[in-house]
């Protein structure tokens, strides 16, 4: 039977492959996800980074087995678990909302993936898993008796004591507050190194999605734009809305106007820009290329020409933000726009005033070549059908849905 | 160590926020003088009836006195119909347990994402209100009646001699009892189940429940509370009910439960010292029972 390895008892000896291939999902009136394919090798901690209504979520639920998918097939360590529900898969969710039972102790709500495996000693593993996450003075207690944070450690515990496969995290971070989600983060990694378990988290915050995967993969409109490490997916973004999302990027768009062999040259209304020819998604044509914020260092005066740096200037300083360790800058440059910069306070005399001229310089190496062009909005990937007549269809199908449920 | 910052508990004590106000007790003199005037009052002169004796000169006349062996006489004589009615109303709540709370969640789940068809369940259910108690049950009597459609279907198939009459036994009773008291099971249930969070249902899948016993260990007991007061609100009422068990509707003399027995000491007997009796120890006998039931199911909240 399908379900063998889980209802007998087994625990996970370590993470499985989890493949998604092909997977579509369309509700009535969108598609959340089209056509994913996506590999997470057993033992890694995968990041999906994307804004709300990206279809992170939905996939992570269909993973869980708590949708299905409208197409493609879902494998778990090789194994084909399309077909199966959600409680004979080998897979734990730490819900958002945590949703702990609230008629059962927090003892019970451990045990309780434990007992329906018919596992011998669930108590005293659902102990080891409660002092894991350093709330086993409260196993007594319900879960309406506890704090926000407990009860996401709760959640936690309850899914990682069944040792699954493979574990997923639906922001599982995301009440709590910013000192307590650090703390999270750091024990949320060591379990995972612990344990050796696959996990899957889900997550708009894209500091969290860096700081804790080994594998962070940017989700937009149902599909995957960029996958890779996150130092890779940062210094290097292949597309306009990962530059974007995942932290901040000045972006300038143009003409290529000299291709030469290590390089090309981008013509940005008058500004010359070069870019490393490997660090550029496409070679011709009209192309968008950026450069983030703390690689721009700022200039009083007209910087001496080096052909190893591209320069933008003068501008005006419009913004100074001072945070402590860093400075941000907002230089409007005539064509440009508005030109982020981070400058380090390595030294008082450093700091620029608001309405002062300066001049912007960074390294030709740090700069990067999308893929697609910012300027105007993105194309949507989905036509939101929002004409009457779609609409009026889609009303009559809901009502049709809704008789034959009846 | 990471989880030393939140370890202690985040127990905010609630601040007071009753106060006494004099604002308060003026809103309640209504009521107050209501249930004094309607139930103390008659709950009381129910007392004094119940140990009255007859007058030895004028027929059908009682005086009042402290005739305590009026309780013996009427529990020597009625003990049959009063074990009946519990009977009786026990098999209805049960039964309507059993139809009402798979309505309940129906309507409560299954059609949630519907929220018309949800609506027009609940109305449904409401609906019978819409006529008259009295005029339902004689339907019924006419439905179960042995030239009426049930009993010729049943006799022409064999199940039942021609001429066997339907109404006046133990099952048109319970079953009209039943009938009667679905809406009181429904609605309590269905208005724990709306509220049901099935992101629970998820998470006991997701945790290796099969849908059954997801049911068992999280839905069932999480809805007790509706379950708890459905029955009360459907056996407290069945046990007195006296529409159902009547010659005039779907009983016969092999049928009386309590309340016909009550009626017809105050209407037909004149006999007000027994019936009052009669309707004490119904009284004390439901009080005992409601306590003992809802203490045992730890919800004291519902009293």
């Amino acid at each position: 039977m399908t379900n063998n390895d889980v209802s007998q008892g087994g625990f996970a000896e370590a993470g499985a492959d989890l493949e998604l291939v092909g997977i579509s999902k369309r509700f009535p009136g969108f598609t959340a996800i089209e056509e994913l394919d996506l590999t997470i090798p057993a033992g890694s901690f995968f990041a999906l980074l994307g804004p709300s209504g990206c279809g992170k979520t939905t996939t992570l639920r269909l993973i869980a087995g708590l949708e299905e998918p409208t197409t493609g097939r879902i494998l778990i360590g090789g194994r084909d678990v399309t077909a199966t529900k959600a409680y004979q898969r080998p897979v734990n969710t730490v819900f958002q909302s945590y949703a702990l039972f609230p008629n059962m102790t927090i003892m019970e709500n451990v045990a309780f993936g434990l007992k329906r495996r018919g596992i011998k000693n669930a108590d005293s593993l659902a102990h080891e898993a409660l002092q894991l996450v350093e709330l086993d003075h409260l196993a007594g207690r319900k879960p309406k008796q506890l704090s926000g944070g407990q009860q996401q450690r709760v959640a936690l515990a309850r899914a990682v004591v069944n040792r699954p496969a493979l574990l997923l995290l639906d922001e599982p971070l995301g009440a709590l507050d910013l000192k307590l989600r650090r703390q999270m983060q750091v024990e949320l990694k060591d379990i995972q190194s612990e344990v050796g378990l696959t996990f899957l988290h889900v997550t708009h915050d894209q500091e969290e999605a860096m700081t804790m995967a080994d594998t962070v993969a940017v989700m937009n409109k149902g599909r995957i734009e960029q996958m890779g490490a996150p130092q890779d997916l940062y210094e290097l973004p292949q597309t306009a809305f990962v530059a974007k999302f995942l932290g901040q990027s000045n972006l300038f768009t143009g003409d290529v106007v000299t291709t030469a062999k290590s390089s090309i040259v981008v013509d940005a209304h008058g500004t010359r820009i070069e870019v490393p020819t490997d660090r550029a998604q496409r070679h011709n044509g009209r192309i968008t290329v950026g450069v983030r914020p703390e690689k721009v260092t700022l200039h009083d005066s007209a910087p001496k020409a080096d052909s190893s740096r591209n320069v933008i200037g003068p501008g005006r300083i419009t913004d100074v933000s001072f945070s402590g360790v860093s400075t941000q800058y907002e230089v409007t440059v005539p064509h440009h726009g508005a030109i982020s910069v981070f400058a380090q306070n390595t030294s008082i005399s450093s700091l620029h005033h608001d309405g002062d001229q300066v001049w912007l310089s960074w390294s030709v190496g740090h700069t990067f070549g999308l893929a697609d062009e910012a300027e105007g909005e993105p194309v949507s990937r989905f036509h939101a059908d929002l004409d009457t007549s779609m609409i009026a269809v889609q009303s009559r199908k809901d009502l049709e849905a809704e008789l034959e449920e009846a | 160590m990471a989880f030393t910052a939140f370890s202690g508990t985040a127990q905010a004590a609630e601040p007071a926020v009753r106060k006494r106000s004099p604002i308060a007790l003026l809103l309640l003199l209504p009521g107050m003088f209501y249930l004094i005037l309607f139930f103390v009052t008659p709950f009381f002169s129910l007392i004094i009836t119940s140990l009255q004796e007859p007058d030895p000169l004028r027929f059908g006349e009682f005086n009042n006195a402290f005739n305590w062996q009026n309780y013996v006489i009427v529990i020597e004589t009625y003990w049959e119909q009063g074990l009946r009615s519990i009977g009786f109303a026990a098999l209805a709540t049960l039964f309507a347990l059993l139809i009402g709370y798979p309505l309940a969640y129906f309507i409560a789940i299954t059609l949630r994402p519907f929220p018309l068809l949800q609506a027009l369940g609940l109305v449904l259910v409401i609906a019978p209100f819409f006529i008259s108690f009295l005029l339902r049950t004689l339907a019924w009597k006419q439905i179960f009646a042995t030239e009426g459609p049930v009993a010729g279907i049943l006799s022409s198939v064999g199940i039942l001699e021609p001429g066997t009459a339907i109404t006046g036994t133990a099952f048109s009773v319970v079953f009209g009892l039943t009938y009667n008291f679905i809406p009181f099971m429904v609605l309590p249930i269905y208005s724990i189940l709306a509220t049901f969070d099935l992101r629970l249902i998820e998470a006991g899948n997701d945790l290796y429940g099969s849908p059954a016993t997801t049911f068992r260990t999280v839905t069932l007991p999480l809805s007790a509370v509706g379950v708890i007061s459905g029955t009360l609100l459907t056996f407290i009422p069945a046990v007195g009910d006296y529409i159902n068990a009547s010659r005039d509707f779907l009983g016969s003399a092999d049928t009386t439960m309590i309340g016909n027995v009550i009626e017809a000491n105050f209407l037909v007997l004149s006999n007000f010292p027994a019936a009052a009796a009669l309707s004490l120890l119904l009284m004390a006998f439901i009080l005992v029972l409601v306590g003992f039931y809802v203490k045992r199911s730890g919800t004291e909240d519902l009293l």
